[in-house]
Formats: C-alpha cells, sequence, structure tokens
C-alpha cells in the first residue's frame, strides 16, 4: 500500500516536470535548426551560434545586462548585508516600517516599481540609462541580500562571538573572523538570486531603460513582438548552460553552508 | 573607535535607510501625490488636488479590465494552487537525495529568463508549431487548433510562469512539519483523509497561503504574458498601465491605477501578516 503511494506522487512530479521542461527542450532543439521558421525540423546546424556571437546589437545587450546584473547585486550586497547588520543590533521605533520599506520593492508588482521609478526619474531629471537602470535594480535586489543575511544572522549562535571577545578578541577581530565568514554564504546566495533577477528582469527595465540602452529581456521582448530570429534560441541554449553551472555552484555553497551546521 | 562593531553597529543601516528614504519611499510618495493631480493633456500634469483620476476607472471600459485581471489572476492563483500544492507535498515526502533532485528540476526553469520560456510556448501553441503537428500526426484532429493568442494561452502562460512559486512556498511549509503529528492523528483514529485536513493542510497552510500570494500579486500586473501569448486581445491592469505611462502620456491616470493595485497588494499581505504571525513569506527565497 505504501509503496504504490509513493510511486503515485513520483509519477506526478515527474509528470509536472517534465511539462515544466518542454517549453525549454523546444528553444533548445530549434537552435540547432536549419530553418528560420520554429516549425519544422529540416536538419542540424551551428550557424544561428555562429552568426551569435556576430551579433553586435545582441552581444551589446548580453554586456549590459551582465554589467548591470553585477553593479546592482554588488550595490545590493553592501547595502543589504550592512543593513542586517545594523538592523539586528538597533531598536529604532521606526525599525519595523523601515523592514518593511525596504522590502517593498520585491512585494509589490513589478509593474507598479516600474512605472513609479519612471515618474520620479522623470521628476528629478535624471537621464534615462545607466543611473537610472542601477537604482532600480539595486532597490529590489537589496531585499533579497537583505533577508538572506537577516535570516542567517538570526540562525548564529551569539555565545561564538562572546567567546571570542572573552578570549581577547578586539571586536573588530571578533566580527571579520567570526560573523563575517559564518554570513558570507547567505551574502553569496544573496547575490546570485539578485543577480539572476535582474538577468531576467523586463517588466521594470522597460520603463527605465532610456531610449538608447537595451538589455538582452528588453531585446528578446522586442524580437518576440516582431519576429523573434534562432540566434536568440542559441543565446538562450548558452544561457540556460550558464544558469545551470550557476545553480550548481550555489547549492554547493548551501550545502557547505548546511554541512557547517552539522558540525 | 576600538568599540566601533559593539556601541556603533547601528551606523551600518545609515546605507539602507537612506536608499530606501530616498528610492523606494520617495517615489512612493511621488506616486500618490501624482494620483490625485489634474492631468493636462500634452503638458503632463498640473498640482490640484482632484479625484478624478479615480472617478476615470468607474468607466465600464476600465471596469471590464480590472475585471478581466481580476478573473485571470484568480484562475491563475487557483490552477496554481491545486497543481503546485500536490506537488510540493510530494516533494516534502521524498527522501534527502530524491528533494535535492528536485529542488535542482524546480530551480533550473525558474531561473531561466521567464521570456524565454514564454518563447518555448510560442513555438509549441502556434498554429503550424509542434502541439498541433502533433495532434494531426496522430490523427485526433485535422486542422491546426487555435491556442495561440487565445485566453487558455495566456492562462497557461501565467500558470507555468508562476507555479515555481507556489511550489517552493509549499515545499517549505511542509519540510518543515513535523510528521510524527501525522502519525499520531492517525494513531488516535483519524482517517488518512481526516489526518490530512485537521493536520498537514493546517500546518502547510502558511506555505500555500504565502503561495496564494506570491502568484497572484504579481499576476495582476504581469502584461507581458498576456502580451506575448495573448496577443493584445486581454488587457490587464497592467497593460494599462504601462499603456497610460508611455504612449496614452496620462502619468496621473496610470498613477491612480498603480495605487490601487498597490492598495491590494497591501492588504492582502496585511491579511497574510495577521492569518500566520509572520511578516514574512514562506518560501520566498
Amino acid at each position: 500500500m505504501k509503496k504504490k503511494r509513493l510511486s503515485f506522487s513520483e509519477i506526478y512530479l515527474a509528470l509536472v516536470t517534465l511539462i515544466t521542461y518542454l517549453p525549454i527542450a523546444v528553444v533548445i532543439v530549434f537552435s540547432f535548426n536549419d530553418s528560420k521558421l520554429p516549425v519544422a525540423w529540416k536538419g542540424f546546424t551551428l550557424r544561428w551560434y555562429e552568426r551569435l556571437f556576430h551579433d553586435a546589437a545582441l552581444m551589446e545587450a548580453l554586456r549590459n545586462s551582465i554589467v548591470l546584473g553585477l553593479v546592482s547585486c554588488l550595490f545590493a550586497a553592501v547595502i543589504g548585508t550592512l543593513g542586517a547588520i545594523g538592523m539586528a543590533r538597533v531598536h529604532f521605533k521606526s525599525k519595523g516600517m523601515m523592514e518593511y520599506l525596504s522590502t517593498m520593492p520585491i512585494m509589490l508588482p513589478e509593474i507598479i516599481l516600474g512605472m513609479v521609478f519612471m515618474a520620479f526619474f522623470s521628476m528629478l531629471k535624471l537621464p534615462f540609462g545607466w543611473p537610472t537602470l542601477i537604482i532600480a535594480h539595486t532597490s529590489f535586489c537589496i531585499p533579497y541580500v537583505y533577508l538572506m543575511v537577516k535570516a542567517r544572522l538570526v540562525g548564529i549562535d551569539k555565545s561564538i562571538e562572546e567567546a571570542a571577545r572573552d578570549l581577547g578578541a578586539s571586536p573588530s577581530r571578533a566580527f571579520f573572523d567570526i560573523t563575517l565568514p559564518l554570513i558570507l554564504p547567505a551574502v553569496s546566495s544573496g547575490c546570485v538570486l539578485s543577480f539572476a533577477m535582474s538577468f531576467d528582469d523586463v517588466v521594470i527595465s522597460i520603463f527605465v531603460n532610456g531610449p538608447t540602452l537595451s538589455t538582452l529581456p528588453i531585446k528578446v521582448y522586442t524580437q518576440m513582438r516582431t519576429g523573434v530570429t534562432p540566434e536568440i534560441n542559441a543565446l538562450c541554449t548558452l544561457i540556460l548552460i550558464a544558469v545551470i553551472l550557476i545553480l550548481s555552484l550555489s547549492s554547493f555553497l548551501r550545502n557547505r553552508e548546511t554541512s557547517d551546521d552539522d558540525k | 573607535m576600538k568599540s566601533f562593531w559593539t556601541d556603533r553597529r547601528w551606523l551600518c543601516v545609515l546605507p539602507l535607510y537612506a536608499f530606501t528614504l530616498v528610492f523606494v519611499l520617495g517615489p512612493v510618495v511621488y506616486m500618490v501625490a501624482v494620483s490625485f493631480a489634474q492631468n493636462e493633456a500634452g503638458t503632463g500634469f498640473r498640482w490640484a488636488f482632484t479625484l478624478e483620476n479615480f472617478a476615470k476607472m468607474r468607466d465600464p471600459v476600465y471596469v471590464q479590465c480590472f475585471r478581466e485581471s481580476f478573473t485571470l489572476a484568480l484562475s491563475t492563483t487557483l490552477l496554481c494552487s491545486l497543481i503546485g500544492y500536490p506537488f510540493g507535498y510530494c516533494m516534502g515526502r521524498l527522501g534527502k537525495r530524491g528533494k535535492r533532485l528536485m529542488m535542482f528540476l524546480v530551480m533550473v526553469p525558474f531561473w531561466t529568463s521567464s521570456l524565454i520560456r514564454l518563447y518555448g510556448w510560442l513555438i509549441l501553441l502556434q498554429a503550424k508549431g509542434v502541439f498541433n503537428n502533433l495532434l494531426i500526426a496522430l490523427g485526433l484532429i485535422n486542422e491546426p487548433l487555435k491556442i495561440l493568442y487565445t485566453y487558455p494561452a495566456v492562462l497557461i502562460g501565467m500558470v507555468y510562469g508562476l507555479l515555481p512559486f507556489m511550489i517552493l512556498a509549499v515545499y517549505t511549509s511542509v519540510e518543515k512539519m513535523d510528521w510524527t503529528l501525522i502519525e499520531a492523528a492517525r494513531d488516535l483514529g483519524a482517517s488518512r483523509a481526516k489526518a490530512f485536513f485537521t493536520v498537514t493542510l493546517r500546518l502547510t497552510l502558511p506555505g500555500l497561503m504565502s503561495g496564494i500570494i506570491l502568484t497572484f500579486v504579481p499576476s495582476m500586473g504581469l502584461f507581458f504574458i498576456a502580451d506575448l501569448l495573448g496577443g493584445n486581445k486581454i488587457v490587464l491592469v497592467g497593460s494599462l498601465i504601462q499603456d497610460q505611462m508611455t504612449r496614452g502620456g496620462n502619468q496621473p491616470f496610470a498613477a491612480a491605477l498603480a495605487l490601487i493595485l498597490a492598495a491590494v497588494t497591501t492588504v492582502m499581505l496585511w491579511a497574510y501578516r495577521r492569518l500566520t504571525g509572520t511578516a514574512e513569506l514562506e518560501g520566498m527565497l
């Protein structure tokens, strides 16, 4: 009886997972298809990959997305980590409200954040482009880092840091030797997550990117409305490989973090 | 300076406070203000208090738009719960290695660009696409079905895009659950169904509710799914806001629409906080 129930749930898991991967598989398969239209299989080719690297506009969009993701994730890492450390110590009356406000960018529907930024930046007369994109992306990257580090800080045994202090370490030494290494995995997974969110964002970017700057998702979005070339399929396949690599790395980091807990 | 890390650690919050006040609170307050400002065609808007932006929403066109968005968000959330809850539950019952594998399998599409996956559906569902060819080859239909640019296509795209949020939220809850409680209920004579409804469902409710919020809230604003798979036939509040912001040029009306959407979101988050006693959504990270 028990075995039968288990296999039923396994079939269910497998089935849903299969459907989930179907669209991704299709995109990959058609990246090797020797035809401009993703309708029927015409034979194997690598020419879309070759064309991809010669497509200057697409490559620039890719570069923009990577730079944007890295810069916003760096800002978010600094602001979010410091914020979480500080918040654990302060007892301002405004603390709850501040926490609510600073995590709001990932609670609100993206469309609101996008339009609000667009209106606000045009009021401030900020030049639309890099500055606006970076501010907007940083705003929704901070909550990921902040929440990750905060959760990690709660789990840390305070007595370890106290022990270091008792043994004569200065407060800063205790922080850099004890607390920082302990929260580092949380900082890095927060960074990976916020990079992924930034790299994938289309709704917010479309409001603040300005007339000339284009990120990869914006490029894909515009092409999807007018007509997609298989170069996009090729690029998607490469990104998928990168995602799998990054995910493996982050799950490795996470596992190391949990095995640290076991000790 | 020596005591910095003990006495003055609160200084660490300054960048977060500054950023949040200037770039989160600032824009939001500005939006609220603009939603009460008077629109002036061509020149933008004038700072004169008015409620006409909100009154304008009573226009049947916009009422219809709100109703459609709401129905779509509701059906998306319902389908996500029906598919995602059993999935998260089954996942939580797996062994350690199974869990790790499933987690990986759930996370890969979640992290792959949502646009790319949407494009995959576009290829699958189009008139001469893979799905129709398969059905014709199987002899089930003679003519290709029109799926793309219809309501079901939008629904598929929405459910597909938001399902991982539901799965992860439910899974986190199930994972934390103390299975001995169910055994206890069973030992005390509860049927399998009764044990599930009185114990399991109760204990995983925070996860389910968090999943509902994480699917419902974004689905009100994900205009690009309806745009790409629905082919402009379904106008959601999200598309309306975007349209008013860019082409329509009516910022105050866009701000008023966004304010209503934000209010719905806030009410849902507040209800979640009241019902579960926690501020953070289960399984969000």
